[in-house]
């Protein structure tokens, strides 16, 4: 290990205006211990007076080297590790994951699977955007609709649970399929949550929407241009609140998203309150989308039939030889795939979440890169945040919904 | 290969004499690193791909001629299309030039590609480490790179290094 060096200026001179130099504006840390960071984020701040003249992000505190974790596990274990990637998205990415390695070796799912994929998903971006809601409205000083944004997230995990028997880090989606069918109850607890949740939509909207003190620190408050964002490679909600009608779902429809009819919702301003009106109409998109794959939910079985990369269920195991092997064999030396490369993405509550996943013929990947869109999405804040106020740079970071642990990997 | 890609692959065949690989109806152009600046330059401004959805490295230790691709990741919303530009460099001293001129995307995404693998991006407006401490020794994705505490062993050095290898002493 390198000897500690003493933090100098020169290291980030070129980042800041010649002006803190010589003392003129003010170099401030905000972070990594701050509520309002939403984890371990520092920001070094250069302030003139209250004004923001530059925000310089410093990353890196939750790196956890999931990628190359990933590169030492065969294909199937190397799925728990991406439910620790974006903790607000977990079946998500699962979803990303498995998507990209069925692309790899070639792997169909059956249309059962594929629609409670699609339910799952949905219910975690619910429950992202609830998360979102919350923490945005605790920023502005809103302590009410983050309890009653968790409440309602509580019942999206007790569905989660009852699927996969773990709250958060579910790992029910496997490659071909998913772990196991969802149980009988699965159906009406997701009918349940469908009749409360818009009314509760409502509600927040009534606490917030028209709120004339919440308008005052959002409209017109870190506008982010079309062009700018592209250039930053924003994705997500983020984007479609600046004009650009780009939804992966609709675009390049996966898990039989085409079957199902649902709006993409866009906003022109992009400023801080698009991006709460666009993620507040995601609610009711994706609510539409979980009641329709609901009532055309198939029957049949879920997980692929190819024993070549679904270990089998308990039951063949214990009437069939080769069930056995095929079981020992996927856990433990694992599936082989072929050498080639491939990007898969999908869209997570925050924008593409792709996959780039390389096979070298083994049973463990070659490469994972994943490309996180909260890693894009903060790269963008001293763009947005030069101008503005201390206080306002609280709302536009709070509004592109970062999650730490899928910017740092 | 999709239709509406096919004139875009002639053109880099043409300007770039770029080989092509396709897998899974993903198609990868190979450019060299002289290139990469002309090619994604070409691709943004006269086809359209608006966004560098990733771009990231992979490192093919012992090979050391070329020794690392990097993989430029490109979508053209407004076509609906992705290809992939991959560049090869050879292992002693990687450089490739910066494409934060073309993307601004690439300024991070190349911090992260020279934080994790040690290559150089020429003319970078902001060459410091992104993800591991500034004093951090080594790059933690490079394949010679041990994930815990053991060095890690290829079939062609494994006698090589298992000879200093730390194994418990009677």
């Amino acid at each position: 290990m390198a000897q500690l060096e003493e933090v100098n200026i020169d290291n980030f001179r070129h980042l800041v205006s010649d002006r803190a130099l010589s003392g003129e504006t003010m170099l401030l840390n905000m972070g990594p211990q701050h509520p309002s960071t939403h984890g371990v984020l520092r920001l070094l701040l250069e302030l003139d007076g209250e004004t923001i003249i530059n925000a310089i992000p410093d990353i890196g505190y939750l790196h956890t080297g999931i990628e190359k974790n990933m590169e030492a596990k065969t294909y199937l274990k190397a799925e728990v590790m991406t439910d620790r990637l974006d903790y607000m998205n977990t079946t998500g990415n699962n979803l990303a994951y498995c998507m990209a390695v069925e692309k790899l070796v070639d792997l169909d799912v059956p249309p059962r699977a594929q629609a409670i994929r699609v339910i799952l998903t949905e219910l975690q971006r619910i429950a992202s955007h609830l998360v979102w809601l919350g923490a945005f409205g605790l920023d502005l000083a809103a302590m009410s609709v983050f309890l009653y944004c968790f409440r309602e997230r509580e019942a999206i995990l007790d569905i989660l649970e009852l699927c996969s028997g773990q709250r958060m880090m579910t790992t029910f989606i496997r490659p071909g399929g998913i772990w196991r069918d969802v149980p009988v109850e699965f159906e009406s607890a997701v009918r349940d949550f469908l009749k409360m949740f818009p009314k509760r939509v409502d509600e927040y909207e009534a606490l917030l929407t028209k709120n004339p003190i919440l308008l005052d620190r959002l409209v017109g408050i870190g506008i982010l241009d079309a062009a700018t964002a592209l250039q930053h490679g924003v994705t997500g909600p983020t984007l479609r609140a600046s004009g650009v009608n780009w939804d992966l779902r609709k675009a390049r429809p996966y898990c039989g998203y085409d079957q199902y009819d649902f709006n993409v919702p866009v906003r022109t301003e992009g400023d801080t309150f698009a991006r709460y009106i666009v993620h507040i109409e995601e609610f009711r998109e994706s609510m539409k989308i979980i009641e329709q794959a609901l009532n055309k939910l198939p029957m049949g079985p879920v997980n692929s039939d190819n024993r070549k990369f679904v270990p089998p269920p308990r039951s063949e195991i214990g009437v069939s030889m080769e069930a056995l092997i095929h079981h020992f064999k996927l856990w433990t030396e694992g599936f082989p795939a072929p050498k080639a490369s491939i990007y898969s993405a999908v869209e997570s509550p925050r924008g593409e979440l792709g996959i780039y996943l390389e096979g070298d013929g083994g049973p463990k990947p070659y490469r994972v890169h994943l490309r996180t869109p909260s890693f894009d999405n903060l790269s963008v804040i001293n763009k947005i945040t030069q101008g503005t106020l201390v206080a306002d740079l609280v709302a536009i970071l709070a509004s592109i919904d970062i999650v730490l642990g899928d910017i740092d990997r | 290969m999709d239709k509406k890609l096919e004139p875009i692959i002639n053109a880099l065949q043409k300007q770039f004499d770029s080989s092509i690989e396709e897998f899974r109806d993903e198609v990868h152009a190979f450019v060299k690193p002289e290139q990469i600046l002309d090619a994604l330059t070409l691709l943004r401004d006269k086809y359209e791909f608006e966004l560098l959805s990733a771009l990231t490295a992979v490192d093919y230790f012992p090979q050391q001629s070329p020794r690392y691709h990097i993989v430029y990741q490109l979508t053209s919303l407004a076509k609906n299309l992705s290809v992939q530009l991959r560049v090869p460099v050879n292992g002693d001293q990687p450089k490739v030039p910066t494409v934060t001129r073309v993307y601004e995307v690439a300024n991070w995404r190349e911090r992260e590609v020279a934080d994790m693998f040690g290559v150089e991006f020429e003319g970078h407006p902001d060459p410091r480490r992104i993800l591991m401490p500034d004093d951090w020794d080594g790059h933690p994705l490079r394949k010679d790179y041990p994930l815990g505490y053991e060095e890690p062993q290829f079939t062609f050095n494994f006698d090589e290094i298992d000879v200093r290898k730390p194994y418990a002493k009677e």
